[in-house]
């Protein structure tokens, strides 16, 4: 059973990559006002139904696959 | 004569510099391997050495935070044991949540490998030296930047736990923070490198003074 985890800096911290690639960007002469670069983590749990899958999942986010000091996630069932 | 604990991760690179560090100070130092479990009572201190602990994968430190010695260290931490985190140290010790806040990206984006003037803001039982000395060392390192939202740089103002700022902020970090302390003040936590100015040739020899503990925050 496959979950994804998308982690984002959350907004009012400094996005030092967003920065960076939405400079490029805007560079090549796209009009964009704001760019975030994050993770994308696919974890495939051994989960016998989407709930327990679901717990689990999060489980992991909450362990440390995020900074809640800087980070937010949202987990998605693939 | 103190028995100090010396964590080694995959992708340590300072723990050279820093068993020398301690040997200068006529303690004994001993290596701890991430992977091992130990018991805080066999040591009256512990270290964090700097480098690159798993290529800095997921964020510096992450994974390292979740191996079987920072375990132990939590307990050591619990007995309110000295603990200090040099740079990578430092990042280790936040991810696990044993300092407050988070190291990021520098703002410039680069890798900053330079000397810095630190000021001591409080005072820690992890050097002698008196509220307001400066020192003089290097820093390298890309993931840096000190940050904590508001409201935590506000708690960590009132409880005294902002250790060390820099003169001329190099890295963007919130108020110029180069290190920090837990609350009890046995935790301790710095971006650049004491283990780096050990000898005249070295360019400085303040870094001498941060292995100093009296184990007294």
């Amino acid at each position: 059973m496959k979950f994804a985890l998308k982690v984002l800096p959350k907004p009012e911290v400094l996005d030092t990559q967003g920065r960076a690639v939405q400079s490029t960007l805007q560079s090549h002469g796209f009009d964009l006002s704001e760019c975030h670069v994050g993770k994308y983590i696919v974890l495939e749990v051994n989960a016998s139904n989407p709930a327990e899958g679901e717990k689990m999942a999060t489980a992991m986010a909450e362990k440390g696959l995020y900074n809640p000091l800087i980070e937010n996630y949202q987990l998605e069932k693939l | 004569m103190s028995r100090v604990g010396v964590l080694r991760f995959p992708g340590t690179n300072c723990d050279r510099d820093i068993w020398k560090s301690i040997e200068l100070k006529g303690h004994t130092p001993q290596w701890i391997w991430y992977q091992d479990e130990f018991s805080p009572e066999d040591f009256d201190a512990f270290l964090v050495p700097g480098g690159f602990s798993y290529g800095d994968y997921l964020r510096s430190g992450a994974l390292a935070a979740l191996s079987p010695a920072m375990t132990s260290l939590k307990k050591a931490d619990a007995q309110g044991k000295p603990i200090f985190g040099i740079c990578n140290g430092f990042q280790i010790l936040c991810e696990a949540g044993m300092l407050p806040g988070a190291l990021m990206r520098n703002e410039n984006g680069r890798f900053i490998d330079q000397w810095v003037t630190l000021k001591l803001e409080n005072k820690s039982g992890w050097t002698p030296a008196k509220v307001g000395e400066s020192f003089r060392m290097p820093m390298a390192h890309a993931d840096g930047r000190f940050f904590i939202n508001e409201e935590g740089l506000k708690d960590l103002k009132d409880k005294g736990q902002v250790w060390l700022t820099y003169t001329n902020n190099p890295n963007g970090s919130v108020a110029d923070i180069a290190g920090v302390m837990n609350e009890r003040g046995n935790v301790v936590g710095m971006m650049p490198h004491p283990d780096r100015a050990l000898f005249e040739w070295m360019g400085s020899t303040d870094g001498l003074q941060f292995f100093d503990w009296t184990g007294e925050a």
